[in-house]
C-alpha cells in the first residue's frame, strides 16, 4: 500500500475535528456523547496507524485498553443520562440551567 | 488497489461522521455512527490490525451503539427536532472553530514539510532486543502474550475498572426510593 502515515493522521485529525464540531454544536446530550465517542475513535485510528508504521505492537495494545475503558465509560455515562432524565424530564443541554435561575 | 480501498473507506467514514453530527434525528445519527465505526474497522483491516477490527465491530458498532439506540428510544430524546442546534452565537463559534481547525490540519499536511515517515525502528533491526516495543505481528496470539507479560498490571486494573463500572451503573440506575 502506497498510502503513507500522513494520510491516516490527516483522516484521524479530521474525524477528531468533526467530533469536536458535534460537541460544540448539538443540544441533545446523547448526540454530544456520541460525538465524544467519535473523537475517541479518531484517536484509536491514529494509534493503530502509528503502531503499524513504527513496526511495534504497543499501539495496538493501547487501542485494546481504550476500547475496553470506552465501553465501561459509555455504560456509566448513559446510566447518568437516564438518571438525569428521570430527575428533569429532558436531556437538552439548554434546558439544564438550574444553576442560573 | 489498496489505495483505492483506503480512499473509499476514508470517504465513507468521514461522510457518515459528518452526517451523524448534522442529522436532526437522533436515531438517524446513531445509524450513521454505526456506518462510521464499520468504516474505521475497515481502515484497521487495511492497517493489518485484524483483531482490533473485529473488536471494533463487536464492541463499538455492536454493543455500544445498541446501548445508545436503546437509550435514545427509551428517553424519546428527539421531541423538538426543529431546534436541534444551539443558538446562533454558539453556532457561529462552533463553525468558525471547526473551519480554523480544518485549515490548521490541512496546512500541516499540504505544505512542504510533512511529518517524517518513520524509518524502520531499532526493534526490527534487532528483533530479540530487550527494553523496546513488541514487534508488530498480525496474529491475535501476540495480544494474549503481551497482555499477560508486559501489560499485566494495566490488564488487571482494566478488569477491576469494568467491575467498578458495572456496580456503578447498577447503583446509578436504581430508582431513588429504593435507595432510601
Amino acid at each position: 500500500m502506497t498510502v503513507g502515515l500522513n494520510a491516516f493522521i490527516l483522516l484521524a485529525s479530521l474525524l477528531f475535528a468533526i467530533g469536536m464540531l458535534g460537541v460544540l454544536l448539538r443540544k441533545n446530550t446523547l448526540l454530544i456523547y456520541m460525538s465524544l465517542e467519535l473523537m475517541l475513535n479518531a484517536v484509536n485510528l491514529a494509534l493503530v496507524a502509528f503502531s503499524r508504521y513504527n513496526g511495534t505492537m504497543d499501539g495496538n495494545l493501547f487501542v485494546f485498553f481504550i476500547i475496553t475503558v470506552a465501553a465501561a465509560e459509555v455504560a456509566v455515562g448513559l446510566a447518568i443520562i437516564v438518571a438525569l432524565f428521570r430527575k428533569r424530564q429532558t436531556v437538552m443541554v439548554d434546558q439544564l440551567n438550574a444553576l442560573s435561575r | 488497489m489498496l489505495d483505492i480501498l483506503f480512499y473509499l473507506f476514508a470517504a465513507v467514514t468521514l461522510a457518515s461522521a459528518l452526517l451523524m453530527v448534522l442529522s436532526p434525528n437522533a436515531v438517524n445519527g446513531a445509524i450513521c455512527m454505526i456506518v462510521s465505526f464499520v468504516g474505521t474497522a475497515a481502515l484497521f483491516v487495511l492497517l493489518e490490525a485484524y483483531f482490533l477490527a473485529i473488536l471494533q465491530v463487536l464492541v463499538y458498532a455492536g454493543a455500544v451503539m445498541v446501548l445508545f439506540l436503546f437509550i435514545i428510544m427509551l428517553l424519546d430524546a428527539d421531541k423538538d427536532q426543529h431546534r436541534y442546534l444551539k443558538d446562533k452565537a454558539t453556532l457561529a463559534g462552533a463553525i468558525t472553530c471547526f473551519a480554523l481547525l480544518t485549515v490548521l490540519i490541512c496546512s500541516a499536511f499540504a505544505g512542504g514539510d510533512h511529518l517524517p515517515e518513520p524509518v524502520l525502528s531499532a526493534v526490527l533491526e534487532n528483533p530479540g532486543g530487550e527494553g523496546v516495543g513488541i514487534p508488530f505481528t498480525t496474529s491475535a496470539k501476540s495480544f494474549g502474550y503481551s497482555l499477560f507479560t508486559k501489560y499485566m498490571l494495566p490488564f488487571q486494573v482494566t478488569g477491576f475498572l469494568l467491575l467498578a463500572a458495572m456496580i456503578g451503573v447498577i447503583v446509578v440506575s436504581k430508582k431513588q426510593e429504593e435507595l432510601k
